[in-house]
């Protein structure tokens, strides 16, 4: 039966928990508000680029640009996992690493090599445990507050610049789609070959809705084209990723804010009755103690 | 004058969307303008200043590269990156040169380091251009 003193600091320890819980939910709220319109501001840019990439990748007959056709070979895999610098924020770390590693095993059960590029501390202490060797590289993007074009470009540029040399045969990016705040979707997604959406036969079976003129040439735009658009992806997934980290943070503090309020009570509860129980104690010595004599 | 739909976005946000009457665009092969009706066209742009004629109100943008999309439903501006004129100065000019020299410093092939010297010398003559 632990004391009275006990009790008492057990229910201000957790009554700070509880206003740290609460703090964090709402510093979360306040970031998820910025996150998802920065997230929502950036997707213009995707779907124009995604629109002209399907304009131009269907007109591209044969010698397409390595980035969009592949280089041929399926050997060696890059698995790009972006997750988030920070815990506290419930399943969503483990949820991205989680469908990545699905990935891998498949991925070298089938006797293919992997390559891992972790893109924030999380994902890569997770992934550190099983596949140490594989990882080749990790960015932490711990300094920066509001995550720019910069932060995806210069990932891109290094995706690029890997499978140029020869690294790696097919990229894929793992990061986690925001839906709601309470609902993140963990999402794998190829980057090279470039998947062009697939409504591009639609737009090939309604005829060329414009014959374009290309300045300098197709194949050159095309060029300059992919690697942007590469970019373009990764900063997406980035900014998602932040807005899914930040809704997931604010259920999980929402959870643990409501977990302690019930903690408080219960120990208030028991509290109580202890104390109720030593003074019925202490009454009972008393009245025995006097009708003694 | 006639209208048609014009958008300007970068990858952080729509800078720009409405109907204008004119844009004038620095398109990698020289400046052009952008009437209603303008054939299909898509080119890559340069370092420059776009020019927006909205109901006879001009309005300039600075932008670092980037596509152009002239389709018929109207035109598109796919930036790398864009602010107005009036925001700019000559240490952001300055900056992007900086860089653009490092670029030509640090290019490993012949073909990159002409991409980055093209670069640099469109961005200098940007800048004597705008008087800063």
């Amino acid at each position: 039966m632990p004391s009275l003193k006990d009790l008492r600091n057990r229910i201000s320890s957790v009554k700070a928990t509880q206003k740290i819980t609460k703090a964090m939910q709402m510093v979360a709220a306040a970031k998820l508000r910025r996150a998802q319109a920065a997230a929502e501001a950036a997707r213009p840019y995707a779907q124009r680029i995604e629109k002209v990439l399907v304009n131009l990748a269907g007109g591209v007959s044969s010698g397409a640009p390595l980035l969009l056709s592949g280089n041929g070979r399926d050997e060696t895999h890059l698995l790009i996992v972006a997750t988030a610098e920070r815990g506290l924020c419930g399943a969503f770390n483990s949820s991205i690493v989680r469908l990545a590693r699905e990935h891998i095993q498949r991925l070298q059960g089938q006797g293919k090599t992997v390559k891992i590029l972790c893109v924030g501390k999380k994902g890569y202490d997770q992934l550190r445990r099983n596949y140490e060797k594989n990882i080749i590289e990790l960015v932490e993007l711990r300094g920066v507050r509001q995550i720019g074009f910069e932060q995806g470009d210069a990932i891109g540029r290094k995706v690029i610049e890997l499978f140029e040399s020869g690294e790696f045969d097919v990229a894929t990016l793992f990061f986690s789609q925001f839906k709601s705040v309470i609902q993140q979707i963990p999402t794998a997604l190829q980057l090279i070959p470039a998947q062009i959406p697939a409504n591009e036969n639609d737009v090939a079976a309604s005829g060329p809705q414009a014959s374009y003129e290309y300045e300098p040439g197709q194949d050159e735009i095309l060029a300059t084209l992919l690697p942007r658009n590469i970019s373009v992806q990764i900063f997406r997934a980035l900014l998602e990723n932040a807005a899914s980290e930040q809704g997931a943070r604010m259920s999980a503090m929402d959870n643990a804010t409501r977990n302690a309020g019930d903690m408080i009570k219960k120990q208030t509860t028991l509290y109580n009755r202890s104390r109720q129980a030593i003074i019925t104690k202490e009454l009972i010595e008393i009245i025995s103690g006097a009708e003694a004599l | 004058m006639a209208t048609f739909h014009f958008e300007l976005v970068s990858p952080e946000k729509l800078l720009f969307s409405g109907e204008v009457d004119a844009v004038v665009a620095p398109g990698a092969e020289g400046l052009f303008t952008v009437l209603k009706d303008h054939a299909p066209v898509m080119t890559v742009l340069k370092p420059g200043v776009v020019e927006i004629d909205e109901a006879g109100k001009k309005e300039k943008l600075f932008v670092r590269g980037g596509f152009a999309d002239v389709g018929l439903g109207g035109f598109t501006i796919l930036a790398e990156y864009a602010i107005p004129v009036a925001e700019l100065d000559a240490a952001k000019i300055g900056a992007d040169i900086k860089d653009a020299s490092e670029d030509v410093a640090d290019a490993k092939t012949d073909e990159a380091r002409r991409l980055a010297a093209e670069k640099l010398s469109q961005l200098q003559e940007l800048k004597a251009a705008l008087g800063l």
